[in-house]
This record gives C-alpha cells, structure tokens and sequence, in this order.
C-alpha cells in the first residue's frame, strides 16, 4: 500500500498548523501578531484551518505605527469583523505621548515598536506570540527556532535557545518570560505567494499595481505623509507602484511595478530574486527591497 | 538531464512538487560551505542582495572566482562573540521538489548539532574530501546518521579535481565507507564523485569524470523517495487539541485534532485511545477544506469517532489490536544536549508526541564514545534501588553524561505512556528530557534497541538479538 506524498505547499500548511495547534495545546494565552501584511495573513489562514469548525483561538495584536496604510487598515478591521476575531492594538503613537519612547528626528518609527510590543505582551500576560518571520529572509535567522525564548525584556538569547529535534517543541518558559512562535519558518517568500494564490488568500490592495504619489529616497519610492518628505530637493511624482511589504508609512519603499495579479507577482517576485549565474552586479530594487524586509525585523 | 530550475517552470506545474529535508556532515576543510553555496548557486536560489554582498566581499580580497562559501558564512559574527555555533537551515528548490537543508558545522559540538539536525532528515549528505578518504570524523558522521536512523545516504566525494578525478581513487573511497555504513545498518548510501568549487557533478554533470555514470548530488536529491519510512509505519496520531466548537452550528462536534505521525488512518477504522485502552472507530476526518476518507503521514486533520470516549491531548490513537506497547519504565539511548551534566535520580520531565510526563533518571549504564567509536558499558547503578545514588564512596562510580555525550538510559516514568521503538516509529519514538526548574531541554533520546545495543549489547536474551536485526538495527 502506498499514499501519495504530500506537495511541498501541503507539507508546509501541515508543519504551520501542527505548530499553532501545539500553541494552543502548551500555552494558556497565545497572540497573534498582524499587520496586516501578506506573512500575518497567511498565519491567519493557517489559524482558521488548524481549528475548524472552532473559531481562531488566538487574539491578534496590532503593532500601530501611527503612519499606516488606509487600506491596510480597513482590511485588518474588516477581517477582524468577518472572523469574529478579538484585536489589541500596541500603539507606537501612545508609547511616545507616554514618554516611553522618543520620536526619532528622521521621523521613522520602525525602530520604535519594540517598546510598545513589549509592553503589549506584557499588559496582556501574552506567553506565546506568534511572528511570520522565515528563516530564508536573512543569513542569521537562518538558525531561529520555531519555538524562540524570550526573557522578560523580550531579548534573544542565543545561549539560551533550544535545540529543536523531531516535531517535539519544547515551550516551557518561566513567569514572565514568553515563546516567540514562526510557523512559517521553513517557507520562502515564493513559498508564500504561491499559497497566497493557491488558496485565493485576499490581501490589501496596495500589494498590487497602483498609481501613487510618490518620491524618490534612498533609492525607494516613498508616499508622501505628515511625518515629512518630500524635502524641497525631492520631487513628487505618480508612478505606477506596488509594495513588497507593508509597513510603516514612513519608511516602506514600493517599488515599480505593473504586476496586478497573483500569478504576475510570483513572477515579478521570481526574476528580481534569483540572479542570472555570472551576474555581476544585483537589482538594486530587489536589494532594497531585501533590506526593507531587514529593517521590519527589528520590529520582530 | 539536467535538473529544471525554478524560474523556467509554469507557476501552475508548482502544484506537485514535493519537499525533501536533509542534513549535511562534514567540516569547512572537506568543503561543505562550498557544496552548499554551490547549490544554492546553481539552482538560482541564492537572493540578489546576498550575492551582490558575497561578490563584493570577494572583489575586497582581489577578486577571482566569487567564493560560494561566503554564502552560508553567517557565522563569523557568532564565532567572535564565542555564541554556540548551531544549525542553521537553507532552502533551495527545483521544478520537482523543494529542499530544507540542515546545515550542521563540522567541528564545535558536532553531535549536539548533528543529532538535531539529522532528527528530521530523510538523507544525509557525508561530505569526504577525496585526497584524504575517509576519517575518523566520517564515521563518526555515519554513526549518528545511524543513530538517528536517517534513511538514505549520500556520500559526496568531494575536490575530486585535487586528484585529477582518479576514478580508482573515487571507487576505494566509496567502498570503504558503503561497508562501514552497511556495519552500522545503513543500507542506501549513493557515492558521488564531485568538485564543489568548480561545480562538477553538484548540479551540473562533469565532462571530467567519464568513467561515472551514476547521477550528479541534485539529480539524486531530486530522485531519492520522500515520505516512505512514515507511510509504511503503521498507524500512530498523538492528539493536540480537542476541537469543540458548541456553536449554535455545531452544537455537539466533538473532533480531535492532530497530525498523522506515521501510517494510513480511514474512515470505519477501529482505533484504541493510549494509554486509555478504549477503543472506538473513526466515522469522521475532518479538513478546513472537507472530510477525507483517509489521511496519511504528515497531514494535519481532525478526527471523529464513533464513542464518546475521553481523550485528551496526549493521548495517542493507534490501530486497535496492533500490539503496541504502553508502560512507565523507558529504556533507550539519550543524547546530552546541556551544559549541565546529568545527574542520576534526578527528577525530569519527559516529552514524548504530545505528552509530558514527571521522570526519574533511573541508570546510566553505557556510553557510546564518538571518537573511538566502542560503546563503554557497565553495571549500572539503579536509583530505585541504590540507598545512595550519589555515593561516591561505592565500588562502582557514578556515571553521568556531559554536553554531547551519548549513553544508553533507564528511566521511571509518574504515569505510562505510550513506548514505540525509535527503530520501527522514528517519529513517535523519540523523545526529550527537560528540566522542569527552568524548561531547558536537556536531552534528545530514542526508546527503545538503537545502534548502541548494535555495538554493544546488553545481557539480553538472543532472541532479542534476533528481533534487532529484525529491526533493520
């Protein structure tokens, strides 16, 4: 007798879902963390299928910058209300009217949504929080657990990790402390989208072509806010665009783009990310746009 | 023919790819960043931004070749700051299969890293270095690779172009080591004669080893049987959670959520609950995407009996009237993973599948030495019936293991549980000692005969040495 062997995609919605049913299994109150970008939708997805007919068990948190993406918003909201889910919105704007945190002169607030996260976790007695990172994004979180323990000031600690073995993940933690979980750790950002189309996973609209206002810094094209920009030596211009990753307002750079459909980003996402052999020298869009997915580490 | 590569398929012909995880063995001197980078290299999965970095790193050493060993070189950092170097995972694909790669540094706390990264592999790539043959360090590779029971084997013969691509060199090398491994009970083990550095026979065919016609590392990889080992198994579902919705729409569901560890399960399938005993049958198997009748290892699915029987996460569902076994007293083998020694009578915790059990470490009788190879077996001292299991002062010394140490254990369990053997149930067999102070895991072990009862065993009846080699052990 012999069963077919499970698709990769297959394999890997069968990790993710083992990995959040064992959340909810360990854990008395695990979160959900969602931007609103396309790793947090797919978490979700994962979440709706790993405890059908049940409703999601998990609450979701929102890590709100302040300098959000209209559309990115109303889709969060609108999920929330579809699924009947439970949100806690960690703002970044109340951290600094609290004092908590500093608004940075460049005035970007990536690097400032640790403190409210942290303090998320912590008013909300949160011990498992799951995070979309992979393990594909970067050289150094190629080693990251899927179970990842935190200390009380949420710090990684390299010397403190567990080795994991077999499907046998281990979430003890002492009080106070708490599990960062990436169910997508072994997926790749083509991994994503292909399950993003496979599963006709709606995602806000800004991942697709549009014509924005936008301006050129530091090489990314930047959408113009009260949080500064353009600069009298920087041009407004409508370019037709789209984004690779949803995050703050400020420091999100989209990039050119006429994909309008899955299929078409897959694509897109295929030839600026895998080099021809011999090339000399890397798309500068995709290199920023890499760095982008860097910089939303921090946040993570 | 050549492997097809990822940016020349259809998105739609996606659809059937599979996933093979494997583990690499070796140290930086046989090559294996090289063989890595050169894999990632040559099937396009390596991200622009990473190699525009590895480019200008080689441009700042005077250029030349673009060095495929940078690629994977995320550990630097770590090593200056004297972090514990561990496993860090890669991922590259083809048009037919993707691929989650463990890669286990070579030389600081091998077995910890090896162990880890080979508790989840299908195939094992044991990288040589052709002017040398085969070392110490390879089997020392082949013995946890047997430990672990990875089920294939490559051995990839590497700088081949160091030695002129000599095919006898190749075939004595080859030889060597397919007759250690067959001794150690690995029985596919594919040898390849290969270049990393130039790229021969990694992805590409070489046109410098005309005498070879087996099939180059990636079209192996490609080819090698995913997934059997757990199919075949028989059936074993440790249970999650259980689904109860009492929703006006599903008042009375009642399903029990988990992933299929080994085997095939069908619906009217009689089922016995462990360690429970009772028996009911399956009448439903439940999907977000609809009701299945069958599932198969490693699906994810809920399922639905016919009783309304108690079960509970932990529990594990097995095929009624298969024989299998459920007790409190665990025998196997144990890896050390801590820093902090073992100690003997010391209260643990054991995780097996989905269940955590208190535990006594009860014996400590053999060692298998990694260097040496040779297993040192003694009396062991029982804890449950030693007035002092501490006391230094008896004839016999109390035996512990270190970080990395590899000893066959004795351990008490506060209630039974359900004991497949690692050697016929890779994935229910195995199983973790945490420390219930601060949760550290301690140990990684293996119920049941492994290859140290092989090398070394126990005053057992032959009878049971008979049903090991049964085992395929």
């Amino acid at each position: 007798m012999s069963s077919p062997t499970l698709t990769q995609l297959d394999a890997l919605e069968s990790e993710g879902i083992h990995i959040m049913r064992e959340v909810a299994g360990e854990f008395e109150r695990p979160v959900l963390l969602f931007s609103g970008g396309k790793d947090s939708i797919v978490m979700l997805h994962l979440a709706r299928k790993a405890f059908w007919p049940s409703a999601v068990p998990f609450t979701l948190m929102h890590v709100d910058t302040g300098h959000n993406f209209p559309e990115v918003i109303e889709y969060r909201d609108r999920v929330v209300e579809q699924y009947g889910l439970r949100l806690v919105v960690a703002s970044v704007q109340d951290a600094i009217d609290d004092g908590r945190v500093a608004e940075r002169p460049d005035g970007s607030r990536n690097s400032l949504q640790t403190v409210p996260l942290l303090d998320g976790i912590i008013a909300n007695k949160f011990d498992a929080v799951f995070g979309g990172g992979r393990r594909d994004e970067e050289k150094a979180r190629a080693k990251e657990r899927v179970f990842s323990l935190r200390d009380e000031f949420g710090q990684w600690d390299p010397r403190r990790q567990r080795p994991e073995l077999w499907d046998l993940y281990n979430g003890r933690h002492k009080l106070g402390e708490h599990v960062r979980v990436f169910p997508l750790s072994n997926w790749t950002e083509l991994d994503v989208w292909r399950y993003i189309e496979r599963e006709n996973i709606e995602l806000p609209s800004i991942y697709y072509t549009h014509e924005r206002e936008v301006f050129l810094r530091d090489g990314m094209w930047i959408a113009p806010g009260e949080w500064g920009g353009p600069k009298p030596s920087e041009t407004l211009e409508t370019r037709t665009v789209r984004y690779r990753t949803v995050g703050d307002m400020s420091c999100t750079g989209a990039v050119e783009s006429s994909a309008a459909t899955v299929p078409e980003v897959i694509a897109e996402v295929a030839a600026s990310r895998l080099t021809e052999r011999g090339a000399t020298r890397a798309d500068d869009r995709a290199s920023e746009a890499a760095m982008e997915d860097r910089k939303r580490e921090g946040y993570f | 023919m050549l492997p097809i590569l990822e940016e020349h398929v259809p998105v739609t012909e996606h659809a059937t790819r599979d996933l093979l995880r494997l583990a690499t063995a070796g140290s930086v001197d046989d090559g294996k960043s090289t063989l890595i980078g050169r894999l990632l290299y040559d099937t396009k999965s390596v991200l622009a931004d990473q190699l525009s970095a590895v480019e200008a790193a080689t441009a700042a050493r005077g250029g030349g070749q673009v060095d495929l060993a940078l690629l994977t070189d995320g550990l630097r950092a770590e090593r200056e700051q004297g972090i514990t170097i561990d496993v860090a995972y890669r991922y590259f694909s083809t048009a037919t299969r993707a691929f989650v790669l463990a890669d286990t540094p070579g030389h600081v706390q091998y077995t910890r890293n090896m162990v880890t990264g080979a508790s989840t592999a299908e195939l094992a790539i044991v990288l040589v270095d052709a002017r040398k043959g085969v070392l110490e360090q390879t089997r020392r590779h082949a013995t946890i690779t047997a430990l672990l029971r990875v089920p294939h084997v490559v051995l990839a013969v590497n700088k081949m172009d160091l030695v002129d691509f000599d095919e006898p060199t190749f075939r004595a090398i080859a030889e060597e080591f397919t007759a250690y491994a067959a001794g150690l009970g690995i029985s596919d083990v594919v040898a390849v004669p290969l270049s990393a550095l130039a790229g021969d026979n990694v992805v590409d065919r070489s046109t410098r080893t005309p005498w070879y016609d087996g099939p180059t590392l990636l079209e192996h990889l490609e080819r090698v049987e995913v997934g059997r080992d757990a199919q075949i198994e028989a059936f074993r579902f440790p249970v999650q959670v259980v689904i109860r919705p009492r929703t006006p729409e599903h008042p009375d569901y009642r399903g029990y959520a988990g992933r299929v560890a080994s085997g095939v399960v069908k619906v009217g399938d009689e089922v016995t609950v462990l360690p429970s005993g009772k028996t009911s049958f399956v009448v439903g198997i439940d999907t977000f995407d609809g009701p299945l009748q069958e599932a198969h290892a490693p699906q994810s699915v809920t399922l639905r009996l016919a009783d309304d029987v108690d079960v509970a996460r932990g529990d594990v569902l097995v095929p009624t009237g298969s024989g299998v076994t459920v007790g409190s007293d665990l025998e196997g083998t144990i890896c050390w993973l801590a820093e902090k020694r073992s100690v003997l009578g010391a209260r643990l915790l054991v995780r097996v599948g989905t269940r955590t059990v208190r535990a006594l470490l009860r014996e400590v009788n053999a060692r298998l030495d990694v260097d040496t190879l040779t297993v040192d077996a003694w009396d062991g001292v029982d804890t449950l019936h030693a007035v002092d299991a501490t006391d230094t002062s008896s004839d016999i010394p109390p035996r512990s293991l270190g970080l990395n140490a590899i000893g066959r254990v004795k351990i008490r369990l506060a209630e039974s549980v359900v004991l497949d053997d690692y050697a016929t149930h890779r994935r229910t067999g195995g199983f973790l000692l945490v420390d219930p102070a601060d949760g550290t895991t301690l140990a990684a072990g293996m119920i049941g005969p492994t290859l140290l009862d092989r090398i070394a065993p126990t005053g057992s009846s032959a009878d049971d040495q008979d049903w090991l080699a049964g085992a395929g052990i």
